[in-house]
């Protein structure tokens, strides 16, 4: 995911239940995605989904494949 | 109403419910997101009615109020742990899904209702996410009021709630719950809701591969799952809804810290794992396929986050935002370290003063002694906790409030995860420098019960305030060298600890299997910033710390009536003993009389079951190169650690008031002999640092630990794991040194 751009959420990957939370949570195919900032340390990323904010990590983000807007 | 039947024997007598629900009253449950205003609603809600409990076997906390309904009836109202979906896996999740769906609990027999309605919290700047919940409630069955919360801070991007209500197939309520506004008429809806039959349908169709998995799974449902008995009514569309739970959340594996949680009825598990797991997808991207046809007409205007998105910059700025977490960490860490320390000096003294007057009424004797030292003294160790939980609980709940403990987890979490601990334990093991008691409380900002527990069996290895009067005596009465040398000693202590901490956070999330990390996403909400509500925070406040008082109190005063019997009887003195109350008597002088007073108590203590578990440890902690002499102060430890200080200063007779810093008992310690050699050498102080500083010398910390996992498992693991730590550890630093030439 790059850094500040909007991109679109293509598909989620990874184990059943961590991408079942994703989805759940509203990170569903065609959703817009924007990182907003990395944290300090490198780790974690602050991204918008939906109006609201998350923390997470940069593991788990690469689990979630994008497209540029 | 229908009752949850216990799972043996099919009684569905109202009268077998939990003693917290009336029976005949309307159940009602309050679900929503996290972070979505609902707990003050809850609060405005039932007033000063609500009580804090916990669910029985888990740490989540139960809230229940009462809900007076237009016309005066009453309903019960249960505050469900926040949840974005009530597809579970873990146990916090599963009590939501519990309550919403009133399945039977073998470990608390018809203490779950299905309830009678749910009011769902929807925030207005988040309406799709939060009507992902309300979508999975209705297709369980439930009957639904929505209260529309934050409305004030949406402002114009907060949906109308008449279209909103027509989209939704339910009541919708815009509520302020600060100011009231909407309380009424929220009562009056779920009034209507609770006489009326009404309840939604399904928004997305499952596919015929799906509705024969559906149906199969039905099948196997035991009566007390199948929605007639649930809800009284026949309910096909909720029987689907449970199976298709089954199908998401039972996965043929078994073990692992969440599953035990979950009591399923095999016939219900074989036929989940009969067939292969069916993707989530259709349900999921059903419903939001649904949400995302029907929420965004009704959403004119974006949500306006400018305020945080301004705030965020500066507290997650990379140079500024670590400053501000800095600043804060530090002012909490005074909080608990300096603030608390006169008060809790105050309830100390206060109890002295209470014990003085009683001996001074009652005369002396055993009876008194009994009051005074073991019931006096064990109310008020446990009531010197209280400053230090209250204070962290008021900063907890101000920092949760306004959203910025999140940011701490978001700021902390590439430390704490590469120990595979959760970001939010870091402000849990900062406090443990404080006490490990508020410490552990703490580890309840933590969703994941493994996460938590993790959390608890590492904090005690932070250097808590009662370690610094055992550091302080040891550093000053057998560590020779200038000042700075002693200084640095101290600060390595420090050290010490939290890299004990962190590499045994390590270890047993590798090692502990209930411990190991299981691949569930970190994601946190990071909400927008809010004024905290002081109301609400000083009412959790009190409901934890009174919680503490009752629950994990209990224990420590029995605990500390206990380890004072051990340490008092037998009353008699051996054989051969001088008559000391003859001496007493006839000392010349003030100075002497003290003395024989002091001697009196060092034999009557030596020759006390503690004395003699004392003596009797000597064999196993000889190779610490520790004496009979310390294992009576470390029995008297147990009690706190800072007692062994005292307990220390009453065998070396030098008076039971002496402290860290008293010079006769540290004289006592440097001229103790054994074997005409000195006892104490600087090698055996730093081997008595290293066992303080590993060993769960506290029983408080294990009263808590209990009370917090409800399980004797967790503290009988945390005082075994780091009683061999501290002894191996300990072994090693003095034979080592002992080989190297050293003492």
């Amino acid at each position: 995911m790059p850094l500040g751009k909007p991109v679109t959420v293509q598909a989620v990957d990874g184990a059943r239940a961590f991408r079942r939370r994703l989805l759940e949570m509203g990170l569903v195919p065609g959703t817009p995605v924007r990182v907003v900032t990395v944290a300090p340390l490198g780790d974690p990323l602050r991204i918008e989904v939906r109006g609201g904010q998350w923390s997470i990590r940069r593991a788990e983000a690469a689990q979630i494949q994008v497209a540029p807007r | 109403m229908t009752a949850a039947a216990c799972h043996d024997t099919g009684d569905t007598a109202p009268s077998a419910s939990s003693s917290a629900a009336v029976p005949g009253r309307p159940q009602l449950v309050l679900a929503g997101n996290p972070n979505v205003g609902k707990t003050t609603l809850f609060n405005a809600l039932t007033g000063s009615s609500a009580k804090v409990s916990n669910y029985p076997g888990i740490t989540v906390e139960s809230v229940r109020g009462e809900l007076t309904l237009p016309g005066g009836r009453v309903a019960d109202l249960r505050d469900l742990p926040g949840t974005y979906s009530t597809n579970a896996r873990s146990a916090e999740e599963q009590i939501a899904l519990d309550a919403l769906i009133g399945l039977p609990d073998p470990k608390n027999p018809g203490g779950i209702h299905a309830p009678d309605a749910a009011i769902v919290c929807l925030d207005a700047n988040q309406v799709a996410r939060a009507a992902y919940l309300l979508l999975q409630c209705q297709e369980l069955g439930v009957r639904c009021v929505v209260a529309l919360t934050m409305v004030d801070e949406a402002g114009p991007a907060a949906p109308d709630p008449r279209k909103l209500a027509e989209v939704l197939g339910c009541e919708v309520v815009a509520v302020t719950a600060r100011t009231r506004r909407g309380l009424d008429e929220l009562c009056a809806a779920v009034d209507r809701v609770l006489r009326s039959e009404r309840r939604a349908t399904w928004r997305w169709q499952p596919d015929a591969t799906l509705r024969a998995r559906l149906d199969a799974v039905r099948a196997a449902f035991p009566d007390d799952w199948r929605a007639a008995r649930r809800y009284g009514a026949e309910l096909p569309a909720s029987d689907d809804a449970v199976a298709l739970w089954g199908l998401t959340c039972l996965e043929p594996v078994t073990g692992g810290p969440d599953d035990d949680e979950l009591d399923v009825p095999a016939a219900v598990r074989a036929a989940v794992v009969a067939g292969p797991p069916p993707r989530d997808d259709e349900a999921v991207l059903g419903r939001w396929r649904w949400l995302d046809r029907e929420i965004p007409p009704l959403i004119t205007q974006p949500p306006d986050h400018s305020r945080t998105e301004r705030i965020d910059r500066i507290l997650l700025h990379r140079a500024a935002g670590f400053g501000v977490f800095m600043a804060v960490m530090t002012v909490l860490f005074m909080a608990l370290f300096w603030w608390a320390a006169p008060v809790m000096d105050a309830i100390d003294q206060g109890f002295k003063w209470g014990g003085d007057q009683l001996r001074q009424l009652l005369g002396d004797g055993v009876f008194t002694d009994f009051l005074v030292q073991g019931v006096i003294g064990g109310v008020g160790a446990v009531m010197v906790f209280l400053p230090q939980i209250l204070l962290l609980f008021l900063v907890l709940g101000f920092l949760e409030d306004c959203g910025y403990l999140a940011r701490v987890a978001y700021l902390m979490d590439r430390i704490m995860r590469s120990m595979n601990l959760h970001g939010r334990a870091f402000v849990p093991m900062l406090s443990g420098f404080a006490c490990a008691v508020p410490a552990i409380l703490a580890t309840r900002t933590m969703e994941r019960r493994r996460d938590r527990i993790l959390t608890m069996m590492v904090v005690p290895l932070m250097t808590c305030s009662a370690r610094l009067p055992v550091y302080t005596l040891v550093i000053g009465a057998l560590i020779p060298g200038p000042r700075w040398v002693q200084a640095l000693l101290m600060v390595g202590m420090y050290l010490f600890s939290v890299l004990t901490a962190l590499i045994a956070a390590w270890v047993m999330s590798r090692t502990v299997k209930p411990l190991k990390a299981k691949r569930l996403p970190f994601v946190i909400e990071l909400p927008p910033y809010r004024f905290p509500r002081l109301g609400g925070v000083l009412r959790m406040m009190w409901g934890k710390s009174s919680m503490f008082l009752r629950e994990a109190g209990t224990v420590i005063l029995a605990c500390a009536i206990a380890l004072w019997a051990l340490l008092y009887f037998p009353r008699h003195l051996p054989d051969g003993a001088p008559d000391y109350d003859a001496l007493i008597a006839r000392a010349p002088t003030e100075d002497a009389r003290t003395s024989a007073v002091a001697e009196k108590q060092a034999i009557q203590l030596e020759h006390s079951y503690g004395g003699q578990l004392g003596h009797a440890l000597e064999p196993a902690i000889q190779p610490l190169g520790f004496d009979w002499k310390i294992g009576v102060g470390l029995v008297g430890a147990f009690a706190a650690r800072e007692v062994f200080v005292s307990t220390l200063g009453i065998v070396y007779a030098v008076g039971g008031d002496a402290d860290a810093g008293s010079e006769p008992l540290r004289q006592a310690l440097r001229d103790a002999k054994r074997d005409g050699k000195q006892a104490y050498t600087p090698l055996v102080g730093l081997s008595l640092m290293i066992f303080f500083a590993l060993a769960c010398q506290c029983m408080s910390t294990l009263a808590v630990v209990r009370r917090e996992t409800r399980s004797l498992r967790w503290p009988v693991f945390l005082f075994s794991y780091m009683t061999v730590l501290a002894w191996i550890v300990s072994f090693c630093v003095y034979q080592g040194g002992r080989l190297l030439g050293f003492g």
